[in-house]
């Protein structure tokens, strides 16, 4: 793919950390706005290295009952699109990109050139699409090429070769590898499907590739980290912030399951990559 | 984007017009991509269609019949005629069974072993149990909780055939939830499970696909009606959830000026939204579960929880053929109220004996509300004007809904007082 060189916050941050990265997933209005916006600071704060801030959606068919359960959640409360573009402004700045996870639709009825217009004017990094494959994103490559935003697709066990080529040219920042074949959600194992597809994507071309769907636990993650990029972590630490939900600890929750989740990364030995930082 | 229109009827995805294409997860596009290539490998392989032939005839029960319905029609308007494609008196009892049979022989032809399928009425689920006993597939149906409440019967019926009906309790708990729920399953399990979508929607080549199963609707339609009158009918009516039977009989006239197209869209109880699931008048372009089409939506784009008094419409969607056919001018789109698809109900059960789908019935009103405009198209060929209207299925589901509604069930006969011997 040709086109404007686009300087991307994601890979220089990336490459600026020498070692895999945490990324961290939270939906803006979970258990309300102002919460949300607190528990994004208390994840940078306590170790990830990346954001990737939820847009809530009536109907997120790429996520699991623990994520569905809290957007449900942020929907009744009444939370607004424009609430993310806020939340993304008041936590960009404190070193983590802000990657902002949205299905399609509430992009495009906000209307694409606008939503990357004030996404990069709220210092948000760029979006990431499950339901947007790079086959159907002309409007939003042309946008975010416009803005300087990062875009990234997915990339999955079944993909073939010839898309792993072409979704990895599509993608700015990094590519988003699901792990397995499924939705979000915690998974007991992850089994070796996940460094082959990490492997294969590099070998089409991408310089950066995380890996997500189903790592919850530190020593998931700490494995994770030897073979990929980042290290993408969602349910987890929503299930924290529910947990708290009650009385009040959610973001005490949060804080220690993320500097867990972090102490995990920063454990992993990287066979041959250490010469890049 | 735009394709080479060509003749109408004969259009092929990913696009129609600015609507269609696959709005989905990476994860599904190589099931839909292997999907698309059975399907056309099979079109052109004369032993599918023989196949799917020898089991509409031997099992289904095709041709449907096409009925005329004097008696009804004299409701409709002076001189005008009315004629019923009978979708009903298929097995199952609705059309749903021609795209499902259709499918599930090319899930064999896939190697294959489970279906999953979403549904609304329950009509698409039996269909698709049916399929599955029938040819040795595993199913499992979704289905809102909402509408397992509604179709209690169909649900029974599912499970005597063999499936696994799994109530969706999340979102408004209806049809647009269970597909959620569907992809869901298919996104984790597509390796060995094929998604029996039952509508023109989602991501190609579903639309196309269903549409091609259906046909046959508007092709003996078709036949039926000009061997019967000797001309093409001036209108086609059919109602409009997703929008499989319409399509299924539009497609025979597509390419006919002469023959108006109108579907009918759950107008439910009135133009607030929540209380319709009228896509045209009430909804916007937009994506929603793999297509772009027209959708009901707030103006952050999240979707709109509809309402019908048929648990079979209340989809906040349409096919995005419809979409293309309403912004071409090809197809006329309009509302019915829950009340006026009751009316029309009740009138076909009285002047004809026939108890349609509620479904159904909303293509029923719409031929009473195009009554006098229909009287007046007479002038134009000096003979009485035809209305063809889409029976799309039959109302054995909808019989406790269609009691309730008018007050049929006497609480205090049903249940016996103390110490009554009934």
């Amino acid at each position: 793919m040709t086109g404007p060189v686009v300087r991307s916050q994601t890979a220089d941050r990336l490459d600026g950390l020498g070692r895999a990265a945490l990324v961290g997933y939270l939906p803006v209005g979970y258990p309300d706005v102002p919460t949300s916006v607190e528990a994004v600071r208390a994840l940078i704060d306590n170790g990830a290295d990346v954001v990737e801030l939820g847009m809530p959606y009536t109907d997120p068919l790429m996520d699991g009952p623990v994520i569905q359960h809290a957007v449900d959640a942020a929907l009744r409360g009444g939370v607004r699109v424009r609430d993310t573009l806020r939340a993304v402004e008041q936590v960009a700045g404190r070193g983590a990109p802000i990657l902002v996870m949205t299905y399609w639709n509430l992009v495009l009825r906000y209307g694409v050139e606008a939503f990357a217009r004030d996404l990069a004017a709220a210092g948000g990094a760029g979006l990431i699409t499950p339901d947007l494959i790079p086959d159907e994103a002309g409007v939003w490559i042309d946008a975010s090429d416009e803005h300087g935003l990062d875009r990234v697709f997915l990339v999955a066990p079944s993909s073939t070769p010839e898309r792993l080529v072409s979704t990895a040219a599509a993608c700015r920042g990094f590519v988003y590898a699901a792990s397995t074949m499924g939705v979000t959600g915690e998974r007991a194992t992850l089994g070796s499907g996940a460094e082959r597809l990490v492997a294969d994507t590099r070998a089409a071309g991408a310089a950066h590739v995380c890996v997500g769907l189903g790592v919850s636990r530190p020593d998931q993650a700490a494995q994770v980290a030897t073979y990929a990029d980042g290290v993408i972590v969602g349910s987890a630490l929503v299930r924290a912030v529910t947990e708290g939900v009650q009385d009040g600890t959610g973001l005490d929750a949060l804080a220690r399951t993320t500097a867990a989740l972090a102490d995990g990364v920063r454990s992993a030995v990287r066979p041959g990559v250490g010469s890049r930082s | 984007m735009e394709q080479a229109v060509g003749p109408l009827s004969t259009h092929s995805g990913p696009y129609f017009g600015e609507f269609g294409g696959r709005f989905v997860p990476e994860a599904l596009v190589a099931a839909l991509d292997e999907l698309e290539t059975a399907f056309h490998k099979a079109l052109a392989d004369p032993s599918f269609g023989a196949e799917l032939a020898r089991l509409h005839r031997t099992y289904t029960g095709r041709p449907s019949p096409l009925t005329e319905v004097p008696r009804f029609a004299a409701h409709v308007g002076e001189h005008v005629r009315v004629f019923l494609k009978r979708e009903d008196l298929n097995h199952t009892g609705s059309h749903k069974i021609n795209n499902v049979l259709g499918q599930a022989l090319l899930v064999k032809r896939m190697g294959k072993k489970r279906v999953i399928a979403e549904t609304g009425a329950g009509q698409h689920g039996v269909a698709t149990a049916t399929a599955a006993a029938l040819l040795d597939l595993e199913c499992t149906v979704y289905m809102g909780e909402e509408d397992t409440r509604r179709q209690a019967l169909n649900v029974a019926r599912m499970r005597l055939l063999g499936a696994e009906v799994i109530p969706v309790t999340i979102g408004s708990r209806t049809l647009k939830d269970a597909i959620n729920e569907a992809l869901r399953d298919w996104v984790a399990n597509v390796d060995t499970t094929h998604y029996l979508l039952g509508t023109v929607t989602g991501p190609h080549p579903f639309p196309e696909m269903v549409r091609d199963f259906h046909k046959i609707i508007g092709e003996e339609a078709r036949a039926q009606l000009l061997a019967e009158t000797g001309r093409l009918p001036d209108a086609v009516l059919a109602c409009v959830g997703g929008g499989s039977n319409a399509m299924g009989i539009f497609n025979a006239f597509l390419d006919e000026p002469s023959v108006r197209l109108f579907g009918f869209e759950a107008g439910g109880r009135g133009i607030t939204p929540g209380d319709h699931a009228a896509r045209f008048s009430g909804g916007v372009p937009g994506v929603l579960q793999g297509t772009r089409s027209y959708l009901l939506q707030d103006e952050d784009g999240q979707t709109i929880p509809s309402h019908s008094v048929s648990a079979g419409l209340d989809y906040p969607s349409v096919g995005p053929e419809h979409a293309w056919l309403h912004d071409i001018g090809r197809a006329q789109y309009r509302p019915v109220s829950d009340e006026q698809a009751m009316e029309a109900f009740s009138l076909l059960c009285r002047t004809e004996g026939i108890i349609p789908a509620i479904e159904s019935a909303h293509a029923l009103a719409g031929a009473i509300l195009l009554g006098a405009e229909a009287s007046t198209w007479a002038v134009e060929h000096g003979q009485e004007p035809i209305l063809l209207v889409n029976l799309s299925g039959r109302g054995d589901k909808d019989v406790a809904t269609a009691a309730a509604w008018f007050g049929l069930v006497d609480d205090a006969a049903a249940t016996p007082t103390e110490g009554e011997q009934l």
